[in-house]
Formats: structure tokens, C-alpha cells, sequence
């Protein structure tokens, strides 16, 4: 038997009705809009490129400070600051798609209202490869207004961007691990029409400053995110694909290798994103797509969709 | 207002280079940090930065710490490398203090907007508190070779956090020294003996590089002469890139309009004037996109 070269692993995916040259992508927030990492890579070599959640005004973002670094990871406190979907759809998403790149748009809304009228926009827009839906952002001011916490208001959200967004543009639904249940949720949005899942959003935390024994950011909460989460974002996506085999789901949540990547393709995630690794290292999503491909090649696996959902017994018992 | 412009820059963009601690000295307080990093010279200017990666690469430190650049050289015996000045003050500086010849250290840069200069042959301050001098020698070469006056003054709490007295007095046409506890040169704030040395010298332009209330401080005596002020704030960033969004400052336009703009890539350095110093730390009333009153967000 002749060794599989990781150039010749097929890493093509297939995530509802986006078909994928690879499953790596950015993660929301973590990218902007794709142009300063351009700088770095080509962002048509990625699987996707999400952006940075988009909202229907224009929106300042908290006040400073933003961030604090934490064991393994960090604690953000943006606020969903960026420049509205007018501006976005006049420069930004024109940039990426005259890139040959692959955008996946997030989209973020106060109301039902907002979220219907960002997924028509969005979603009329040729070369849209999926929406992501963020129902789970903790910087907001109003914590009540994390639709992902609670199962109905998240499927009503879901409801209205399904019901709004051509038929051939897949909408995932961003959920947040800060919940009783990821499954109850998880099952919800997929009832109200969504394509697929995007596990998980930052954890809600708290850092304090030593020296003035008071909350370092200007927001007071922040998310957590980079590898100090990522074993809760593998129990998510676990927990999902177990109760919801047939469900696409990305995951996302402390990647920063292509090892990390696979342990999320073994839990069941069909794409991985590539978040707060980027801020450590701007060539990371296109160096994850590497190290993936040696990983499945090293273990002679020769179409990722071979690997995802190896980790569960049930669904892949082990071969006499 | 003198008419500026910022310099053609071939090539352009950062880089992303793993390179190797050529040497690491200290020098008072600080150490001074040289790496062999092939590429960042040639695109370095005046004011730009680099982001350094602390604690290797397993670190649970992912956060790249930014630092000015002190000096650059292109590519020669040794490659070319990229000097940086700082302050241990924190677990990744730390790390950075420890640094040995020949470590890995994996740099990106440079970044940011760099330090505009005068198209005409103006008398220029060049103002730096603590090791926020570093940028401003490469800045006051610059200028010499566009026949500037260059006058320096440098500030810090005593003596041993002054960084490159001696080296000033290379660069520019006169150096004053300010120590808040008068170890060295004139007791006070670098604010003190600025006023006179404008008006002595005609100064048009000037250029700062320090704590933000430092830059303040200095922004407001230069527009109270008259002059176009330079700041090169320091904000915390987590990426330096322009992608995470968490070193903004409100900047006003030439729209009149606050923004929160990102500090690494439409700064560090802004026209002082147009920095909202007392607002830094909240997004003040009016800004784009700011909460209205009254409307739940």
C-alpha cells in the first residue's frame, strides 16, 4: 500500500447546499471582513470566510478597554462595533467575492424586525455562500437580548431569517454554550427551519485588574475565547451531533492546529473556524488547512467526510 | 498648518517573519531588544510598529505585544533586523527579558500608520516620555534629511527610565532632559520647558510618542502655538493587525465626525488634535453609531 500524501487528501465539504473547497474557515470577529489578512494569505484559499457580524446601523462598538488576556485565551468586550449593512454590502462584501473568496455573512439584529431585513439583503446578494445567524453575542448591553438563551426566542429568530432568505443559501444558527441545555436549543433552531449549527459563541466572563481590584473592561463581562474553551466547544458539538446526527454543524471554539481541528471533525462538526488563533498568529486558518491535511494523511484517511463523527460509538461502531 | 504628507512606501505591508534575537542589552530600566527579521526594514518607516509573539509557540499567551520600532537595518553580514525598546512589566515582557541570542521569535510587522513628515524645511519638537523615545530617532534622521530643525525632549518619572539621552544629542539640535524627580536635566513634566523651546525655535510641527496623558499634555501646548502635532498613542491590542477591534480610540474627522477607530491601523500615529484625549476609555456622545438616548439597544 503506498502512503497517502496529504496533498492528495480530498477535503471538499459539504455543509447543506454550500459545497466547500475545505472545512476550515475564519470565525466571526476574528477576521473583519477578510482584507487585513489578505495581507498575510490569499482568503480564497479558506473553505469560507465569515465575517465580523453585521448589523443594520452603523454601531460604535463599548468603550476601552476591550480585552484582557486570559490563561490560554481572552476576554473581549467589542460591543458588535462596525459600520451597518449599507456600507457592507457597497465595500466589503464586493471585496471578498471579487476575490474569488467564499463569504459566509454574519448577521446580527436587536429585533426580529432587524433580522429579517439583514437576511434579505444578505441573502439576494449573489456569491453569499451561507448566512450565520449570531444569536449568542454576551456584549450586548441588554443580556436579556441574547436570543440563544432561551429555545423559543432563538427559533423565532431563526424563524424569520429561514423564512427571508432565498431557498440554495443555507442559514446556521451561532448558539451560545452559556445555556442549561445546548441540545434543547440547538433542537429548537433546527426545528424553526435552519440549515445547520455554528458551536459555540464565547463564554460569558469577568476579568479583574489587580491593580485597581476592579473589572478590567470597559463592558464589565467579556466573552471568553481561544484554546481555554475549547473543551467546552467539543462537548457542545458532541452533545449536538449525538441527539441531531443528521444536523451540519460547525465548529469553532480554541482551535489553533489542524490537530485541534480533527478532534472537532472526530465530535461531529462537518467545518471548523479558525477564531482567536488568528490574533496570535495571522497565518493560522490557511496553516490549520495544512496541518489537517498531513493529520488525515498520517492516519491514511483520505476524504475528511470519512473522519467527522468518528468519535461517537454510536453512530461509528468500531469495525470487528 | 505646514503642508505633510506621509512617504512612498515599496514594498509595502507586513510580514509575518519567524525570526532570531540577535542581541538583548539593558539599558536603565529597559532592555533593548535586537532581531535578526529578514523584510521588515526595507518597509519600516518612522512611527510604524511590530508585533512580537511572547512564551513560544505552545505559549498560553496568545496576545502579540506591540512595540515602536527603534531602529531598523536592511539585509547585510547578518540579515536584516528590527530593534525594539521595552519595559518588563508584565509576564510577556518577562518572557521577552529572557530572551538569549540565537531564540526563535516569531515577528509581524511593520504595522500602522507611520509618522507623517513636513514637505517643507520646518523647525520641528520631537517629544518622548519614557522609552517612547525609541521611534523618534529614526524620525529625527528623517527630518535632518529634509533640512528640519530637530529639537528633542525627553521625559520620565527619574533618571533610569529616560531612554537614548545620548543618542539625542546626535540626532537633534538641542536635547532637554525632564525628570519628575529632578535626578537629571529639569525637575517636572516634559511640558514645562516646551512652551519656550517653541518659541525659541519656531517650532511648527510636533511629534510625540509616550503615556496618552503625556501626548495630551503635549497636543494641547502645541496647538496653543500654533503647530501640527504628531501623537503615537499606545493603546492595548490583541492583534495589531486591524482584524480583533480592541484598540480603538474616538478620533474626529475631517467630516467632523467621532469615530472609534482601530490604533493599529489608522494609528498609532493621529494628528493630535484630532484625538478626543479626555474621552479616551468611553465612546463619547454623537459618535458613529453610538447608543442614542432613549433608544434600547
Amino acid at each position: 500500500m503506498t502512503r497517502l500524501r496529504p496533498e492528495d487528501v480530498d477535503l471538499t465539504t459539504v455543509l447543506a447546499d454550500a459545497h466547500l473547497d475545505n472545512p476550515v474557515m475564519t470565525a466571526s470577529g476574528c477576521a473583519a471582513s477578510g482584507r487585513e489578512l489578505h495581507q498575510f494569505f490569499d482568503v480564497a484559499e479558506l473553505g469560507a470566510v465569515v465575517t465580523k457580524s453585521i448589523m443594520r446601523d452603523p454601531r460604535s462598538g463599548r468603550a476601552t478597554p476591550r480585552m484582557a488576556e486570559t490563561p490560554s485565551g481572552m476576554l473581549n468586550s467589542i460591543g458588535l462595533q462596525g459600520p451597518g449593512i449599507d456600507s457592507f454590502l457597497a465595500t466589503d462584501l464586493p471585496w471578498l467575492l471579487q476575490r474569488d473568496a467564499r463569504p459566509i455573512v454574519s448577521i446580527a439584529g436587536g429585533s426580529l424586525g432587524e433580522y429579517a431585513e439583514l437576511a434579505r439583503r444578505v441573502g439576494n446578494t449573489p456569491g453569499v455562500a451561507a448566512i450565520e445567524v449570531n444569536i449568542s453575542c454576551p456584549n450586548v448591553e441588554n443580556r436579556g437580548l441574547v436570543f440563544a438563551c432561551d429555545p423559543f426566542q432563538a427559533a423565532r429568530v431563526l424563524a424569520v431569517v429561514r423564512r427571508d432568505t432565498p431557498r440554495g443559501v443555507p442559514v446556521f444558527a451561532k448558539l451560545s454554550p452559556d445555556v442549561t441545555s445546548i441540545v434543547e436549543v440547538a433542537a429548537a433552531v433546527m426545528e424553526a427551519g435552519a440549515d445547520g449549527l455554528v458551536l459555540i459563541n464565547t463564554l460569558l466572563g469577568l476579568h479583574i485588574d489587580p491593580a485597581t481590584l476592579r473589572p478590567s473592561l470597559g463592558g464589565v463581562t467579556g466573552g471568553l475565547s481561544g484554546p481555554a474553551v475549547k473543551p467546552v466547544a467539543l462537548r457542545a458539538v458532541w452533545q449536538a451531533t449525538q441527539a441531531l446526527p443528521s444536523v451540519p454543524v460547525i465548529g469553532v471554539g480554541g482551535i489553533r492546529t489542524g490537530a485541534d481541528a480533527l478532534e472537532f471533525l472526530a465530535a461531529g462538526a462537518s467545518a471548523v473556524q479558525v477564531g482567536t488563533a488568528i490574533f496570535n498568529d495571522p497565518g493560522a486558518p490557511v496553516r490549520v488547512i495544512r496541518e489537517l491535511r498531513q493529520e488525515l494523511a498520517a492516519r491514511g484517511i483520505a476524504k475528511v467526510s470519512e473522519v467527522v463523527g468518528r468519535a461517537h460509538p454510536s453512530l461509528h461502531p468500531p469495525s470487528p | 498648518m505646514t503642508p505633510v504628507s506621509a512617504e512612498a512606501t515599496t514594498p509595502r505591508g507586513p510580514l509575518q517573519v519567524e525570526g532570531e534575537v540577535f542581541s538583548i542589552k539593558r539599558v536603565g530600566d529597559y532592555f533593548h531588544l535586537t532581531v535578526v527579521a529578514d523584510g521588515i526594514a526595507e518597509r519600516a518607516r518612522p512611527g510604524s510598529f511590530v508585533a512580537l509573539s511572547v512564551g513560544g509557540p505552545i505559549s498560553g499567551a496568545l496576545l502579540r505585544r506591540a512595540f515602536s520600532i527603534y531602529r531598523v537595518r536592511p539585509a547585510g553580514v547578518y540579515g536584516g533586523t528590527v530593534e525594539i525598546v521595552f519595559a518588563a512589566h508584565g509576564p510577556g515582557t518577562t518572557w521577552m527579558a529572557q530572551l538569549s541570542p540565537h531564540d526563535p521569535v516569531n515577528v509581524v510587522g511593520p504595522l500602522g500608520h507611520p509618522f507623517a513628515q513636513p514637505l517643507e524645511p520646518v523647525s520641528c519638537a520631537l517629544v518622548g516620555g519614557g522609552y517612547g523615545s525609541a521611534p523618534l530617532f529614526a524620525l529625527a534622521e528623517r527630518l535632518r534629511e529634509r533640512k528640519c530643525a530637530v529639537h528633542m525632549v525627553l521625559g520620565a518619572a527619574t533618571e533610569s527610565r529616560l531612554f537614548g539621552t545620548l543618542e539625542a544629542k546626535r540626532a537633534a539640535q538641542s536635547v532637554t532632559v525632564t525628570t519628575v524627580d529632578g535626578s537629571v536635566g529639569i525637575k517636572g513634566l516634559v511640558t514645562d520647558p516646551l512652551p519656550a523651546l517653541m518659541t525659541r525655535n519656531g517650532i511648527e510641527v510636533v511629534y510625540s510618542c509616550g503615556p496618552m496623558g503625556m501626548l495630551r499634555a503635549v497636543t494641547e501646548v502645541a496647538t496653543a502655538h500654533g503647530a501640527w502635532s504628531q501623537t503615537a498613542v499606545e493603546e492595548s491590542m490583541a492583534c495589531g493587525i486591524g482584524v480583533c477591534m480592541t484598540c480603538v480610540v474616538p478620533v474626529v474627522g475631517d467630516d467632523n465626525v467621532t469615530r472609534m477607530v482601530r490604533s493599529c491601523v489608522d494609528g498609532p500615529v493621529f494628528a493630535g488634535d484630532r484625538v478626543r484625549w479626555d474621552d479616551i476609555g468611553t465612546v463619547p456622545a454623537g459618535t458613529h453609531g453610538a447608543p442614542r438616548p432613549g433608544r434600547p439597544r
